[in-house]
């Protein structure tokens, strides 16, 4: 049974009152205004009897008062004891009334105190903001309002609901509400069995969490057909998770692979197609996510769009710098191996001090554009994170965008003849050394678009290109070198097979198997999966 | 005004410093060994700042024993055999009286022969996983009693919680702490299957399928908390990662040991509110010491935008008691003030008084809080009065028996009390 607590009863009622009332009560701030005070001036614990409060004397009107207490943004001026909202467009602060939105221009941030809030305030501001919005008039709020009222469903709430019901027209959130009596009649010990495993059975075909936890506490109940019940349907919704949750296992590893491949492909141009052992190729990553640092910082009102300025930004200034590597130092290190590795992993250290020095040794805070936050929720179970999902499909479209620059622009073909033949390509009268420089530049400057992406997923720090070194050689090594397509699926093949192992064996034996499984695999087929055939080869 | 003195003073100081090398006898030597660069120094330059202002301070009221406090600073990078070089370095060539320092548990491990072979006398200010007492170390942070015992005891009594995730970073620290905290949870109640324990590289940042497994796990019908020791820079894509896949702190509390005012200073706090993190301060708390100690802080460092953290409140405690020691032994002789130290008290920061034990560690209070968008803490919960820290966990069968206690007779830092023997190391 679950607890009603009086304190919920009184606020139900209160609220129920209010819902009722709604059209006659035209001028209730007024009321609201020494409660308010009360609240300003209120210790956090103390805070919970002064909102019941609030909620009792006032209806929909109140919910911007809510909701910006939620979010932390109810402010109290003590000097008037009144509260006021702070918000924040475009990187500047100001105050607002939350009820008139009258902006309030006149105030400083020293005359006001913030309303802290916790946990517990938040889940009950939660709660009281679904019960207010029961009665809304668009069905997908009504719909949000039942499922967050699933976990606190108390006898005053079901009353609702079952007031609510019969009247409602939209199926989506008559379903919800439907699921809501269900479990509480499910869960009501008094009621006769066969009604309750009638309940039971309907709750089957939902995901919802609470509707599982609810039939977890059932399989201890006192009557053994409940139990029975309870544990069928228990099997039949894990069953369905089971299914949903192999697919989330594939998007997680997708979504490393997208990263991996990010992270290799610029790589599979400099190591793969012009032989050049690149240690400085996860620097030229951290310029790019450093360059999404210093757009953000140029346009800081213009955060959600500062990822399409940072993207052509990255890709130049990490171009540019491979352009300026190649030339300096690589070309003058031709056919010595060795010493190419030994000078790049120099250049890597020159610019990771580089950028310690300039931007300080401490992580730098890139923020998320609000369109890249958040996740798709497909049902209770599976929810794809949007950052991911635009990461996946970004990397695809740099890897096509790269293959129609190699197969179909001059450039891609004076690429592909000096890699080929660099005697014959030269005697054909192609700028060998133009060319270097270009496939250089072009290799560092996707791997400076890696960086942009790699900037919402992780930390922006001087050693971020050292994480992904290692990734992207064993990726490239992997994939077989010299061939894009062998890297895109060497990318998601470690990809997968990482995230469907971490599961059972942890995030670093995980990453030790992978390793241990390339090494013997390159003993096996030492050119990777897609060698290069034919007169290329060698 | 107060600026103006207080740069005088260091002028002052640091001119004494140059020009009167001759009179270096005459001055009390304080060691510093805090990294200045490297993977530490974001931390750990704080700390030494905080040394030096407490310095200068106490020179301000005189010096000690009517010597001027001269403070010798070196920079061990972040690498961890350098300690011990260092370390050595300051007992023997600088023939500092004490050193302040020391942020991981590995530089310690690293500078503590130095200190035994020399007799040195070390502070460290740092929340650590016990199972050490040396009679050259005094420990200012807090033992696993002290932080994360009373966190879980918070989450199991005040949130009901029935399933805990105890995910940490692979190293000592974490790995010795959750084997603390699951014998500990055992002997509670709770079913090895409601514990799951994950450990992840330094600086992971991949945290899609673990955060999704904790979602899974607290899932299950029985409320549930994550206890986290994850370190460092992997904390950001870790709470992000929560925060995208709609695990808000009401449903899954994160309880963190090793997030502090420092770390969420200059990042963004969105993703975090609401969690929860166990330390002994708080720069929120409010009482007149704390607000004293914030203010000479701003005055000290000319910027009223730094924070100030536990281990910061541990080097204040400790350089306090040390002061005071040396002024009751007479001497700064390491054995006379290492008896003199047991017993002394200090008030704390954040209200009642701290108690140097006779095992070398504090008697301090412990504070939850809840992370707030400005990066500051609200405390939602603080132990009624102080709690002693335990140097050996009671929950570990290898040392439950042991016990540290450097006064006469015992004078020993693993004793067993069941045995009645000391086991002889010195620590």
């Amino acid at each position: 049974m679950r607890r009603i607590t009086l304190r919920h009863c009184i606020a139900l009622c209160c609220c129920l009152f209010g819902l009722f009332s709604l059209s006659t009560h035209a001028a209730e701030s007024v009321s609201l205004d020494p409660l308010l005070a009360e609240l300003g001036e209120a210790k956090i614990k103390d805070m919970e009897p002064i909102l019941v409060r609030i909620e009792a004397v006032s209806d929909e009107t109140v919910l911007p008062l809510l909701r910006t207490l939620l979010n932390g943004n109810l402010y109290y001026i003590k000097a008037e004891k009144k509260v006021i909202g702070q918000f924040e467009t475009n990187g500047e602060t100001y105050y607002k009334d939350v009820f008139t939105d009258e902006i309030n221009a006149g105030i400083d941030k020293r005359d006001v105190d913030k309303i802290r809030v916790n946990n517990n305030l938040r889940g009950y501001l939660r709660n009281a903001i679904a019960r207010i919005q029961l009665t809304s008039k668009s069905p997908s709020v009504r719909e949000n309002a039942v499922r967050e009222l699933l976990s606190k469903l108390d006898g005053s709430t079901v009353a609702v609901l079952e007031g609510l019901y019969p009247n409602e027209t939209n199926k989506k959130v008559k379903d919800a509400m439907g699921l809501a009596l269900a479990m509480n009649t499910a869960s009501q010990t008094e009621l006769a069995a066969s009604n309750r495993i009638a309940a039971i059975e309907k709750l089957s075909s939902s995901l919802e969490n609470d509707v599982r936890n609810l039939l977890t506490t059932l399989t201890r109940d006192d009557n053994t057909a409940v139990v029975s019940a309870a544990n069928i349907a228990l099997e039949k919704i894990a069953q369905r998770a089971n299914r949903f949750a192999f697919v989330d296992q594939l998007f997680f590893g997708l979504s490393l692979g997208s990263v991996l491949l990010l992270a290799s492909i610029g790589l599979a141009i400099t190591f793969g197609v012009m032989g050049v052992i690149n240690m400085a190729h996860g620097e030229m990553i951290m310029l790019g996510a450093y360059t999404t640092y210093v757009v953000q910082m140029m346009m800081p009102n213009y955060i959600d769009y500062s990822i399409w300025v940072a993207i052509p930004a990255a890709f130049l200034v990490s171009g540019l710098m491979g352009v300026l590597i190649e030339r300096l130092v690589i070309c003058r290190l031709h056919g010595r191996p060795l010493e190419t590795l030994l000078a790049t992993f120099g250049i890597s250290l020159i610019l990771q001090q580089l950028v310690r020095t300039i931007f300080s040794p401490l992580n730098r805070q890139v923020s998320t554009p609000s369109w890249m936050s958040g996740s798709w929720e497909i049902n209770p179970v599976l929810s794809l994170t949007l950052n991911r999902l635009y990461i996946l499909a970004f990397a695809l479209l740099v890897f096509i965008v790269l293959v129609i620059v190699l197969k179909k622009t001059p450039l891609g073909l004076n690429v592909r003849a000096v890699s080929q033949n660099r005697n014959m390509a030269k005697a054909m009268g192609v700028k060998t050394n133009w060319v270097d420089a270009m496939t250089f530049g072009l290799g560092s400057g996707i791997a400076g678009i890696a960086g942009v992406a790699l900037s919402q997923l992780t930390n922006v720090g001087p050693n971020l290109g050292q994480a992904y070194i290692i990734d992207s050689f064993m990726v490239v090594v992997f994939g077989g070198v010299g061939n894009l397509l062998g890297t895109l699926v060497a990318a998601f093949t470690l990809g997968i097979a990482t995230k469907f192992l971490e599961p059972t064996t942890g995030a670093v034996l995980a990453a030790i198997l992978v390793l241990v499984f390339i090494i013997l695999f390159i003993q096996k087929r030492p050119k990777g999966l897609f060698p290069q055939k034919g007169r290329a080869a060698e | 005004m107060k600026i103006k003195t207080l740069t005088s003073a260091i002028v002052l100081s640091g001119a004494t410093l140059i020009a009167l090398p001759s009179l270096a006898a005459d001055t009390i030597k304080v060691g510093v060994l805090h990294s200045l660069s490297g993977t530490m120094a974001i931390s750990e330059t704080t700390l030494k700042d905080t040394v030096l202002m407490m310095v200068d301070e106490q020179n301000k009221k005189g010096g000690l024993l009517g010597k001027k406090i001269e403070a010798v600073v070196v920079d061990p990078a972040s690498n961890w055999p350098l300690f011990a070089e260092k370390g050595r370095e300051l007992l023997t060539k600088d023939k500092v009286d004490v050193i302040f320092g020391s942020w991981t548990s590995v530089s310690r491990k690293s500078v503590l022969p130095v200190l035994e072979e020399l007799n040195g006398l070390m502070f460290y200010p740092v929340q650590y996983e016990g199972e050490e007492s040396s009679k050259n170390v005094f420990y200012t942070g807090a033992a696993p009693n002290q932080q994360a015992i009373p966190a879980v005891d918070y989450l199991m009594n005040d949130l009901g919680v029935e399933r805990f995730v105890l995910a940490g970073t692979d190293y000592v620290y974490p790995r010795t702490t959750n084997k603390i905290l699951e014998a500990y949870l055992k002997g509670k109640g709770v079913a090895a299957s409601d514990i799951m324990i994950n450990y992840t590289p330094f600086g992971h940042s991949d945290w899609q399928s673990i955060v999704s497994d904790i979602k899974k796990f607290g899932s299950e019908g029985k409320k549930t908390a994550v206890v986290s020791t994850i370190n460092g820079d992997a904390n950001v894509p870790f709470y992000k990662e929560l925060g995208n896949q709609g695990i808000s702190s009401e449903d899954i509390p994160v309880v963190a040991f090793s997030v502090g005012e420092e770390e969420l200073s200059g990042l963004d706090t969105k993703p975090l509110v609401g969690h929860l993190a166990a330390w002994n301060y708080f720069e929120s708390v409010d009482t007149p010491e704390n607000e004293a100690f914030i203010k000479a802080w701003h005055a000290y460092t000319k910027n009223p935008d730094r924070v100030t953290n536990d281990p910061m409140e541990a080097t204040y405690i400790g350089f306090k008691m040390w002061a005071n020691a040396v002024t009751k032994a007479g001497t700064t002789d390491v054995d006379a003030v290492e008896q003199a130290m047991i017993g002394q008290t200090t008030p704390n920061l954040t209200g009642g008084i701290a108690v140097m034990n006779k095992n070398h560690h504090l008697s301090k209070p412990v504070l939850i809080g809840e992370i707030q968008d400005d990066g500051q803490f609200e405390v939602v919960w603080k132990t009624d009065g102080v709690v002693a820290g335990d140097a050996w966990s009671d929950f570990l069968p290898g040392s439950k028996d042991l016990i540290s206690d450097w006064t006469a007779p015992i004078k020993c830092g693993n004793y067993n009390t069941k045995t009645k023997t000391c086991s002889g190391q010195n620590y």
